[in-house]
Order: C-alpha cells, then sequence, then structure tokens
C-alpha cells in the first residue's frame, strides 16, 4: 500500500529506478492511464457527409453518444484519409449551434417561437393541402395536366437515394408538385 | 449530365478517382482537384509519382497547380476553344487511335447533304428558328442508306425542342440511327470525321494564343503530353468539375472533352474515361432518382404536356429507341409506375401514368425563383440547401423568399434561409421590413448523415450505405421521417376525396414499416423498393409471407405489371434479403469490387467492351480490362462488362433485330441506339451536335469565331431589371469574375462557417487579384477592395499574388479576379455573399447560370454601408 | 520501444490542412480566432497551444523541379506541414523544473498537463518555437504525438487523415532512410534544392519529425542550426561544478594539510 503511494510519486519511481526524472518514471497517474478515446466504443461504418467523392468513415459512438470520427482504412476510395471537412465531421454533428427544436415565425412577427413537432407536421401538411387545393390543374384543353405549379421543393444534393426517392415519390406521384430542382443541374 | 450522355449514353462520370493510378496522362480542367476533392487527388498525386503527367488548365494558379507537371492559365470562358484545339491537333497530327475511332464511334456515319456547320452559317447550324430560338435537329442525323446525295427524312424523327433535360431522351422521337450510311475509310465529305475536321479547322494554336491567352508553344507542349497518351498501350483521363458545368455552354465543353477522349480511344479502358467530380455526397445520386422537375427515376423523362402525355403508349413510343438498350424503355416506366401506385395501377389505367404530374414550363430552381420573385408561388421547401446564399443573384433570391406564403427549412443549423426575414443584407438595407414580411416560417432540424440509415452515390456512380451510429439529437429528424409523416398525414386528407386530383395520392404506396422509437420507416425497405421486386400473383400469395421477392437486376424487370422498380439503373443493390450491397465492405481491388454497388449492374468502369480490340482481346497486357474468353464464350476480366456477357465479338444482327439484339459485337456504347460513341450527336443536346465556341454571356472579348454570334444561341438571359448584364466588352466591368470553393468550407458554409475547426481556416471572404491589377487599382494585399457587377456590390478582403496572372488577349491585357463564395450573413465567420454578383441565367440543356466568366469591377476599399451600399451600385451604373 | 517519428514530404502536400483539423478533432482543441491573415492560404499562422499542425504557404519564385508554369518569371507554391519536432535533446524538457515535461517510451516529447504548473520556462528554451501557453489554464501545451493512440498501437491523427501520406509516420532510422532516398528521388526528377530537414550536429542532437524540404530551412522558418539554450546552462554548471571542486579540496586541503 504504501508502496504503491509511494511508487506514484515521480521522485520516488525516479530514485529506485535509478533514471533522470526525465523519462517514463516521470508519468503521472493520467499519463500513464492515457488510451485512445474511442477505444472499446461500438463502430458504425459510414460515408463523409460533404463532397461527392465518398472517403469511408468510421463513427465511434458509446451509450447513444458520438465519441469520435476517423477515416476508414479498408476503403478502397480514401484508404482511410480524409480532408479537412471529413476531418472535422464529429465537430459538424456535435456543434452547440445545431438546431434540435422546431423554430416558427408567425407572419409580421419578428420573433422565433418554439413549436411541437407534430404540431409543425400537422400545420406544414394544411399549408400543402390548401396550396394545392387552391391551385391544382387537372385537366386543360382535354389533356391531363394534374399538377401544382405553387408549391415548390429545392435540395436533395446532400440527401440520401431513398430520402430523394420518397420526395419524388410524394411531391410528384403523390400530390402533382412540378417545382422540384436542387443543386444537380449538369 | 447530357454532355456526358449524349456523347457516351449515360449522364456519369466513366471512370473512378483510383482508376486514375493507371493514367500516363491526366488533364484536370475546369475543376480544382486538389482543393475540392483532396482525397481523391491521392490517386493523381501517386500516378505523378509513378509518372504520369498531370496537366492542369485554369484561370488560377490553384492547389491543383501547385502539384501539376504542366500548369496553363486561360481565360475564363474560353475552354472549347482550348478543346477544340487539341481535337484539331489530334487530327492535323493523326495521332488519333484509328482503330478505336473506326469501330467505337460514329467517325464513319454519313450526313445528308443538307446538313450545315457552324463554319458555314456563321455560328449556327442547320436547322436554326430564328423566331422561336430553337433548333429543328432533323439535318444532324445519319443519312439513311441508299439515299445518296439526298436530303434528310423530315420523318425520321427530327424536331423542335425547346426544353431538353436531363432524361434520356430529350423530348422528340426516337431517330433511327443503325441503318445510316458510312464509310469505314472516313474519306466521304460529308462523314462525321471529315466534318469534325472541318468544323475546327480554325481551332489554332495561334487562336488559342490569341483568345485563351495561352502562348502557342506551351499549348503543344501540353497537347503533346496529353495526345500522346493514347493507343493500345497508353490511356489519359479527364477530370471536370463546376469549372465546366457553370458556364453557358456547359454541357458542350463536356462534349468537346468527349471527342478527344473519343478520337484517342480513351473510354471505356483503364486509366482513361471522363471523371465528373462533383461537389455533394449525393449529387449524382440526386440525378440518378431525382429531386428534378425533368425527369424520374432512372433518367426516364417527365410527361411533358403535348404529344408526350395523351397516353402511355404515345409516351413509350417516343422515347423507347428500337435499336439498342433503351427498347427496353416500356419495362422500366411501367415498373416505375408500379412502385408508385402498386396495386391500383393496373393496364387498364395505363398502370397510373395519367396520375403523374405533366411539365408545362421551365421549373428548375431558376425557373421557379423568377416566378417566386413575382409572387406566383405559395410555399416552398428547402431541404439541405440554402439559396439565400448558393442561389445566383441571392439578392433576388432572398427577396423573393419574402413574397411566399410559407417557408419550411429544414437543416442542421439556423442558415441564412430560414432567416431572411429579420437577419439579412435586404432587411439592414431597408429593402425588406421585417412586420412586412407575411410568410411564415417553419424551420425543422434535421438529421445528420450518422444519425440515419440511408445509401449516398458518389461521384463515380458507387451506391455506399452509411450506418445509423445514434440517434438524432431532440427533434432531429431524417427527410425520410419527414416525408414519410407528412404523406401520411396528406393521405389521410385525400382518403375520401374520390377527386382525379386524388388518384394517384391514394394509390401511392406508403406502408413502410416504422421502428417503435422514432417511428422512422425503415431505410432498407426503400431500397429494396428502388432495387425492385416481383409482385405476388394470385396464384402465389404465399410469396408475401416471405416478404418480397427481389430482383436480381434490371434485366427481370418486365412490361406486363408484375414487376415494381423505383430506379431501374440501381436494380440490383438489393438483389436477396439480406444483402444489402450498398453496404458491402470487401474491397478486392483497385476498382473497388466488393465495397459498394456501383450502378449499373456493379459494372466500375463503363463502356469496358471498349478496353477490348473488336476481335475481343485486350489491346494490351498493360492495359486490360474486360476481354472475350474464347473457352466459355463469354465476356470476363477484371471488371463487371457492360454488355451483353454472351455477345460475342463477331456478333452480327439480323436484319431488323431490336434492342440490344441489333447491335453487333463490337458495339461497346449500348445505350446508343446505334452501339458507338458520338463524335457527332444526332441527338441529346438542343443547341447542337458539335460544341462550338461561344462567348459568356459577359466577355472582354468579341467572339473571335464568329462574330455575327456573341453567346450561345439558345441561352436564356432571363435579363430584367433585378438581373441586368454588362455589355461585352464593357469599360464600367473590365475585368473577368469567377466564383468557386475553398477545400476549408463547404458551398453555403452551413456546414463549415458553423465550425469553429474550419471557420478558423478561412475566416473572411476574400478575393484573389494579380499584383498587377492591384496596381492598377490602387489595392493593397490585406486591404479590403469592392466587386460590383450590373447585379450587386460586395467587399471583400484583398489577396494580392502572383497565382492570378494578367493574360494578353488580342494584344489586350484582361485581368481575371477570383471569388470564392462560401460566406453569408450567418454563422461563425461572415461576409458578403458572391452571389449577389452572379446572374441568373439558364443554360439550354440544364439550366445551370454562368458562375464562371462574368464581368465585374473593383476598386480600392469598404463598399458603402447598409442602405448606401445601393446607391454606390446605382450611381456606378448610372454613369455606365 | 521502437522510436516513433514523423516523415513530411512538402513535395507531395496539397495544402488541404486535414492534418490541422484531424489534430484537433482527436486532441479536442479550441480555434485560434478567426483572424484573416492575408498571408496566402495561411490564417492560423503559426504553431501554438490550440495548433499543434500548421500548414505554411510559400510563394515563392522559384521553380518547382521540372514543373512547367508557362511563366515568364519562375514560380512555385509550397506548402508544409510544420510540428513540433520532439527533438532528441529537447530544450523544453530540459528546462522544465517541475517535471512535467518528459520523453515517452516513443521517444517523443510529452507534456503533462496535470503536472505543469504554467512556469514558462519551456517556452523560451524551445529552439523552434513550438510550445506556447495557453490563455485560459495558463499551461503548456504542444503536440503531444498522439501519446493516447500510440499507446494502443494507432498512428497520430495527422498521419492518418493526410490525403497524400505527406505526412508519415514510423521508426525513425526507417523514416531517415526514407527521407534520404525521396531527397535523391526527387533531385534525380530536378528538384536540385531538396534536402533532408534534420539537425542531427547541433545540439538538438537531430529530431523526430523530419522534413524533405526544397531550398534553404529559413524560408520554412526552421532554424538551419538549432540549439538548445541548456547547452549553455549546461557548460556554466560544469564550470559552476569545477569551481566547487577546487573549493572543496582547498578547504578539504586547509583542514588536512
Amino acid at each position: 500500500m504504501l508502496k504503491d503511494t509511494l511508487n506514484r510519486w515521480p521522485l520516488v519511481r525516479q530514485i529506485l529506478s535509478g533514471a533522470d526524472g526525465t523519462g517514463v518514471e516521470a508519468m503521472s497517474e493520467r499519463t500513464r492511464n492515457l488510451r485512445p478515446r474511442h477505444e472499446g466504443a461500438e463502430v458504425a461504418r459510414s460515408v463523409c457527409p460533404y463532397c461527392a467523392v465518398g472517403c469511408g468513415q468510421l463513427i465511434y459512438h458509446r451509450g447513444g453518444k458520438l465519441v469520435s470520427i476517423e477515416g476508414d482504412p479498408d476503403s478502397f476510395i480514401s484508404r482511410g484519409r480524409l480532408c479537412p471537412k471529413g476531418a472535422d465531421s464529429f465537430e459538424l454533428l456535435t456543434h452547440a449551434k445545431r438546431e434540435t427544436r422546431v423554430k416558427y415565425r408567425r407572419p409580421h412577427s419578428a420573433l422565433w417561437e418554439e413549436l411541437d413537432l407534430e404540431t409543425a407536421m400537422d400545420m406544414i401538411a394544411d399549408r400543402v393541402w390548401e396550396a394545392r387545393e387552391r391551385s391544382f390543374v387537372e385537366e386543360e384543353g382535354g389533356e391531363v395536366v394534374m399538377h401544382t405549379k405553387t408549391i415548390a421543393h429545392l435540395g436533395g444534393a446532400t440527401l440520401d437515394n431513398e430520402e430523394n426517392y420518397l420526395i419524388k415519390k410524394l411531391f410528384a406521384a403523390g400530390i402533382g408538385m412540378v417545382c422540384i430542382s436542387n443543386q444537380a443541374r449538369i | 449530365m447530357p454532355g456526358l450522355g449524349a456523347s457516351f449514353g449515360r449522364g456519369g462520370a466513366t471512370t473512378a478517382p483510383s482508376d486514375l493510378l493507371n493514367s500516363d496522362a491526366i488533364l484536370i480542367m475546369g475543376s480544382n482537384m486538389a482543393e475540392n476533392h483532396p482525397v481523391a487527388f491521392q490517386w493523381v498525386v501517386e500516378a505523378r509519382e509513378r509518372g504520369a503527367q498531370v496537366i492542369h488548365v485554369d484561370p488560377r494558379f490553384s492547389r491543383t497547380s501547385a502539384m501539376a507537371s504542366i500548369w496553363a492559365p486561360l481565360r475564363a470562358g474560353s475552354d472549347i476553344i482550348f478543346l477544340g484545339a487539341l481535337i484539331h491537333y489530334v487530327l492535323e497530327t493523326g495521332k488519333d487511335f484509328r482503330e478505336y475511332v473506326e469501330h467505337y464511334t460514329n467517325a464513319a456515319s454519313i450526313l445528308p447533304e443538307d446538313f450545315k456547320d457552324t463554319e458555314e452559317l456563321d455560328g449556327l447550324f442547320s436547322g436554326w428558328d430564328a423566331e422561336k430560338k430553337k433548333y429543328d435537329d432533323s439535318t444532324w442525323s445519319y443519312q439513311r442508306a441508299g439515299q445518296e446525295g439526298g436530303h434528310s427524312d423530315g420523318k425520321a424523327g427530327g424536331q423542335t425542342s425547346e426544353q431538353q433535360g436531363q432524361g434520356k431522351e430529350s423530348g422528340k422521337k426516337p431517330k433511327d440511327l443503325i441503318h445510316g450510311e458510312r464509310d469505314d475509310t472516313l474519306r466521304h465529305p460529308r462523314c462525321v470525321y471529315q466534318i469534325l475536321k472541318k468544323h475546327f479547322t480554325r481551332y489554332t494554336p495561334e487562336l488559342v494564343e490569341r483568345s485563351c491567352g495561352i502562348p502557342r508553344e506551351h499549348f503543344l507542349t501540353i497537347a503533346e503530353a496529353f495526345c500522346s497518351a493514347s493507343g493500345p498501350e497508353k490511356t489519359g483521363a479527364i477530370c471536370y468539375a463546376l469549372g465546366w458545368t457553370q458556364q453557358s455552354k456547359g454541357p458542350q465543353i463536356i462534349r468537346a472533352a468527349a471527342i478527344l477522349q473519343l478520337l484517342l480511344g480513351n473510354i471505356g479502358r483503364p486509366g482513361g474515361g471522363i471523371l465528373a467530380l462533383r461537389g455533394h455526397a449525393s449529387i449524382q445520386g440526386s440525378t440518378d432518382i431525382p429531386t428534378l422537375y425533368d425527369i424520374l427515376p432512372g433518367y426516364l423523362p417527365m410527361p411533358k404536356l403535348g404529344e408526350d402525355s395523351h397516353d402511355l403508349s404515345g409516351y413509350i413510343e417516343k422515347h423507347r429507341d428500337k435499336t439498342g438498350w433503351w427498347w427496353n424503355f416500356d419495362k422500366y416506366i411501367v415498373s416505375l409506375l408500379k412502385a408508385y401506385y402498386g396495386g391500383a395501377a393496373t393496364e387498364k389505367n395505363s398502370w397510373g401514368f395519367d396520375w403523374l404530374p405533366r411539365v408545362t414550363g421551365d421549373h428548375s430552381h431558376q425557373g421557379y425563383f423568377l416566378e417566386m420573385m413575382d409572387g406566383k408561388l405559395d410555399g416552398l421547401f428547402v431541404m439541405g440547401q440554402n439559396p439565400a446564399v448558393a442561389g445566383p443573384n441571392s439578392r433576388v433570391e432572398r427577396k423573393a423568399l419574402a413574397k411566399l406564403k410559407w417557408l419550411v427549412v429544414r437543416d442542421l443549423v439556423e442558415i441564412e434561409t430560414a432567416a431572411f426575414w429579420y437577419d439579412s443584407p435586404e432587411v439592414d438595407r431597408g429593402e425588406l421590413r421585417t412586420e412586412e414580411i407575411a410568410t411564415e416560417v417553419f424551420l425543422l432540424p434535421a438529421a445528420g448523415y450518422a444519425e440515419k440509415d440511408g445509401c449516398f452515390t458518389n461521384t463515380q456512380r458507387l451506391l455506399q450505405w452509411h450506418q445509423k451510429a445514434v440517434d438524432p439529437p431532440g427533434d432531429a429528424r431524417s427527410e425520410t421521417w419527414f416525408m414519410f409523416h407528412l404523406g401520411r398525414r396528406l393521405k389521410e386528407k385525400a382518403k375520401r376525396d374520390p377527386r382525379p386530383r386524388n388518384a394517384g395520392l391514394n394509390a401511392l404506396t406508403w406502408d413502410y414499416p416504422v421502428d417503435w422509437k422514432l417511428r422512422e420507416p425503415k431505410v432498407e425497405e426503400i431500397l429494396q423498393e428502388i432495387n425492385g421486386y416481383k409482385l405476388p400473383d394470385r396464384q402465389s400469395a404465399d410469396s408475401q409471407s416471405s416478404g418480397r421477392q427481389l430482383l436480381s437486376g434490371f434485366g427481370e424487370l418486365k412490361a406486363d405489371g408484375s414487376t415494381a422498380c423505383g430506379c431501374w439503373i440501381y436494380s440490383g443493390v438489393y438483389p436477396r434479403a439480406g444483402e444489402n450491397r450498398a453496404n458491402q465492405r470487401n474491397s478486392r481491388d483497385l476498382w473497388g469490387h466488393g465495397w459498394g454497388f456501383s450502378w449499373p449492374s456493379d459494372r466500375r468502369i463503363l463502356y469496358n467492351r471498349a478496353s477490348a480490340r473488336p476481335d475481343g482481346n485486350p489491346w494490351s497486357e498493360e492495359k486490360k480490362l474486360v476481354w472475350w474468353d474464347l473457352q466459355t464464350k463469354e465476356w470476363t476480366g477484371l471488371d463487371v462488362p457492360d454488355f451483353t456477357k454472351t455477345k460475342a465479338p463477331n456478333y452480327q444482327p439480323p436484319q431488323d433485330a431490336r434492342g440490344d439484339d441489333a447491335l453487333a459485337g463490337d458495339r461497346p456504347f449500348i445505350l446508343h441506339p446505334d452501339g458507338v460513341g458520338w463524335i457527332l450527336a444526332p441527338t441529346g443536346l438542343s443547341d447542337g451536335p458539335l460544341p462550338t465556341h461561344y462567348e459568356s454571356l459577359e466577355s472582354p472579348v468579341s467572339n473571335p469565331l464568329y462574330p455575327r454570334q456573341q453567346c450561345n444561341p439558345m441561352v436564356r438571359r432571363e435579363e430584367r431589371t433585378d438581373n441586368q448584364y454588362a455589355r461585352s466588352p464593357d469599360e464600367k466591368f473590365p475585368y473577368v469574375m469567377s466564383t468557386y470553393r475553398l477545400t476549408e468550407h463547404h458551398t453555403s458554409g452551413a456546414m463549415s462557417r458553423t465550425l469553429p475547426h474550419l471557420a478558423e481556416l478561412q475566416p473572411e471572404f476574400f478575393a484573389e487579384i494579380s499584383p498587377e491589377l492591384a496596381a492598377e487599382r490602387g489595392i493593397e494585399n490585406g486591404g479590403w477592395m469592392t466587386i460590383m457587377t450590373p447585379r450587386g456590390i460586395v467587399e471583400a478582403r484583398a489577396l494580392v499574388t502572383a497565382r492570378m496572372r494578367p493574360l494578353l488577349i488580342n494584344e489586350k491585357t484582361v485581368h481575371q479576379v477570383g471569388v470564392p463564395y462560401h460566406w453569408g450573413y450567418r454563422g461563425l465567420v461572415k461576409g458578403d455573399s458572391a452571389n449577389d454578383l452572379v446572374a441568373i441565367s439558364e443554360e439550354p440543356n440544364v439550366r445551370i447560370m454562368e458562375a464562371k466568366g462574368m464581368l465585374c469591377n473593383v476598386s480600392a476599399g469598404r463598399r458603402a454601408q447598409g442602405a448606401a451600399a445601393l446607391e454606390q451600385l446605382r450611381a456606378h451604373l448610372r454613369s455606365w | 520501444m521502437a522510436i516513433s517519428a514523423f516523415l513530411t514530404d512538402p513535395s507531395i502536400c496539397i495544402g488541404c490542412k486535414a492534418c490541422e483539423v484531424a489534430c484537433k478533432e482527436w486532441n479536442q482543441l479550441p480555434d485560434d480566432g478567426f483572424e484573416w491573415s492575408g498571408q496566402s492560404y495561411d490564417n492560423t499562422r503559426a504553431l501554438g497551444a490550440s495548433t499543434w499542425r500548421h500548414v505554411l504557404f510559400l510563394e515563392q519564385p522559384q521553380p518547382l523541379g521540372a514543373q512547367i508554369t508557362g511563366t515568364p518569371e519562375p514560380f512555385r507554391w509550397q506548402f508544409l506541414s510544420d510540428v513540433c519536432k520532439h527533438c532528441a535533446n529537447a530544450g523544453c524538457l530540459e528546462a522544465c523544473p517541475t517535471g512535467a515535461i518528459l520523453r515517452t517510451e516513443f521517444g517523443s516529447v510529452f507534456v503533462q498537463p496535470d503536472v505543469c504548473n504554467g512556469c514558462g520556462y519551456c517556452i523560451v528554451s524551445c529552439p523552434f518555437g513550438v510550445i506556447d501557453r495557453n490563455e485560459q489554464e495558463g499551461l503548456a501545451f504542444k503536440c503531444t504525438f498522439c501519446y493516447d493512440r500510440q499507446v494502443a498501437g494507432l498512428i497520430p491523427a495527422c498521419a492518418k487523415a493526410c490525403p497524400t501520406q505527406s505526412i508519415q509516420f514510423g521508426e525513425i532510422s526507417e523514416l531517415r532512410e526514407r527521407a534520404g532516398a525521396r531527397v535523391q528521388l526527387l533531385q534525380e526528377r530536378g528538384y536540385a534544392d531538396a534536402r533532408v530537414y534534420d539537425p542531427r550536429e547541433t545540439s538538438v542532437g537531430g529530431i523526430h519529425a523530419l522534413f524533405v524540404i526544397l531550398g534553404r530551412p529559413e524560408d520554412y522558418n526552421f532554424p538551419p542550426a538549432p540549439e538548445i539554450p541548456t547547452v549553455h546552462l549546461k557548460t556554466a554548471w560544469t564550470y559552476a561544478l569545477a569551481s566547487a571542486a577546487v573549493l572543496l579540496l582547498t578547504v578539504f586541503g586547509a583542514f588536512f594539510l
């Protein structure tokens, strides 16, 4: 017991080991216990969300919390490497400015208000329905038209294929929106 | 990507970054690859270390130039002159890979006598309708057999087309391209090879020197370095990005590159190809499964009101090619309709074809934003895009948002688009008043990529699954969640409403199973629908109990309603229960076989039949990829053959064969009705069968080749008081300006300016100018400068650097200004938005704006602040 | 335990700064403030308490090997990712009065924040100006050589992220060999001014972060002949000891003679 306690004192270890006090014998308990913070964490295999190269990423997480994100050495595309943006992915997901609640601005208001997610969904569905009802064209001169031009959508190049699939399916094939666009123009 | 589509058949990169390791020369143009795709650039660096020539042609000496073997600065907007001169060089010096050109391209096809080139018609092709401002492309077709000296057959399918899109076809009847006249000696004066030669005769090294600003000798060094990467033993690749695409003639620049690569025999071979370097994680995916107005998944065209939309059979008739792969068009559209509308889609109701909305105009981003500006839109959903900063003429886009009744923004942070009503330059300047803005705004927090399952399709057409690691924080949800639950609500509203408008919505299959916790739909089920499945017939109802019977690939698709498939080109990604190939992680080789799924059918290098000689043997041991195995009588090799596996190299189609059977065994470009690569594109692009040099919408010079045709004749300028242009040239706006990205930031900054570790690396909006221009305008490095175009005024810090070089164009000095566009009015680091300077304009094929090569003015010091900034701009314009 | 080292090779560095960010992410370092420098693309400017990898941007009127730029005057743009040199004889370590700075089993120089008292002696003793005091905590910080990763056999975060492997990590003698071979290759390819930066002849006694550089060390803010300040101090101590011995002998002599 005493020996252990004494051993933790760098000077004692230095004297015992005969070293000069600038080597491992000078390590504090904290230093001696250092391990990679993602050691033993769960790993999800993922893909960098920035540009279109598609670098492989390993997402370390523990207890429902992200621990760190690194390149996936097995990826034939990136061989474990990342650019500054890819290397910053952990910060992208965990930084303080992320929105986590619905914000709502009434017409003419100068303020954001908080809104319950389900309420917001109901309100959005009502807005869509109302705009569609008002503007829907079923036919024109005997020709099927089946569209509304007063609701538009923008975005998709940062989303998953499955998400884009549902957007096109519901917005175009479901409710007849034609104004659908994203960054990918070419 | 119609530039690639019209040339080769598919709108996707033909190759992959890792394959650049096999290249003997790499030409990077219209791309700053080291800067914007750093990790893909590792392959370029490694290729260079192995001896490949890396050539960078770009207005700026960038991080890519720093690593290149050769750099040449060119005047922004002069790319077609440069590439045309390379084509001219290849043809003049006889460096084309003749056996490849003869067999694998349409060089031998003969055009009718009434085809006229831009060289004959002062910058226009035959078929121009000056009144409608569009082409009738019937003369761009091949001369039918037995028609020697005759004229094109107007009935062959040529039609005017206002809207060419990204789809497989552009709203025209398919042309008969398989029974055309050919001259395999390539000597006939009207064969494509000879037409090409004449077309580019005036694209000389001297013209490059005068108009691009690259000295003749320097050009020849590059021409020699790149064009020697050709022939059986060698290959070269071309990499491009938005430096080409964001121009008023983008697809035609890509066409020029495609022609060059076809002449050099560099498509479908290891180390060859054209690599489109795309800018967002799933930008390829978002055209394959489009959130775009003019196409449906798998590049099937949206029905356009009119000829397209009378009935399904007419639509199919119009878009189906009799020969080549698109013969299968009916299977793909019917299977898509079955995926959308399920059991309600029957043969009787044409599988629900009439429930699809009809396209009646330009419903693209810029098109509908102008309508929004005019108060014609009610609502807008924005998901992962930030038009208030990233949209062209973003001043107009921000003001347009104030005309909406409601706006839904889904993002990780409160982006500028969500905050326009209280925190924007327009509010500061008094152009918008918060209390007067009636727009209702919903900002919904989005889930990050690690908080949801799903797959991206990257720049090389590779689908890669990303696994969910943790739940999203608070009320943040995925787009899958949002769309599913919005759809549920809308279907509920339509449920008891029998009006025709609700038939499609009521029929829409929307029964995705959800998880218990967040009620998030099971994403793999959606991917299975995209992959395709067999519909249970009444006899075998038990197949339902064991789950869906998934399809192994698009070869199984039928037009009789027995299969459903959400995107035919992705079919095969989920061939069996439990086998999500996007989630495969066992890479076996340089091309990554065993890792992810590359559309179509896991083929990594497209058109790879061309990696073998016409007789089926590899061109060389060094460059082998797939070949015909005489023993097994099959195509085999290092990649999945992009060819019918058992079709012998010497296969000759019987008369009147249809579909793929109509293509001979030496026709690698199987999506084209004639099976060859298109040096001259008989169809596919609205603004010409060959690339021709037109100046940018704003230019410091007149078109040196066609004085009567300054710009692309089909471009839409959308000129109006809030979207004005400088003259060409214009003493008030004498400098050439381009916008671009930096390594340290991502597009509008929503994913970088909010992050301390990235924000600190490039903390302020700056612009790059040469020491010469700085001296001319009294601007100091590190000081402020003001940049103006007729659209807007911004201030930036001045980075004066020898990396920017004045060019000598027509013996006059032309200065270029480089403007990164990442900043906005929110985030940790803020600054003016470069897109305030850019015009809303539409290239005719893809409706993209021109962000490279516009005109601007620069002056020392900051702009006036607040409302006075607009006065400063107006004063400059008044003196105009 | 093998001595580990970095070899940083600007001839394949693309200046992307992935190393800076990967380092900050792994080590959870704060930003350095958001100030634009006007010096090429370098806005973090120098190594410091919160920047342990720093990419230098050099625009020089010199040719880069056989690179053709077609410009009337030669021109090159170089990038170099600087880092703590983990000197064989480390000034900081020798100056540290608290035992906070030590040499690890991997040969790297490691600062223990829980032992450091913020005296700052190390800061003035670093011949490279690397180690720095953090304003908030008042303690000394610098590159840890990712000691917490190395103990588990992982390579440092910067070397792992580097897209072109311009930063290599490995055993020092092997990397010294590789550096020499690289310089030879570069010279054969026309980079006449290529050389290894590894000052072994001075009191620093060699460094554990080797660099292949083009041109003069000064251009990269590297001292051509770095010395550790304690060299002079040691001489002084030796002199003092000798004097004391003489004095002692004299005293003894006075007693016994």
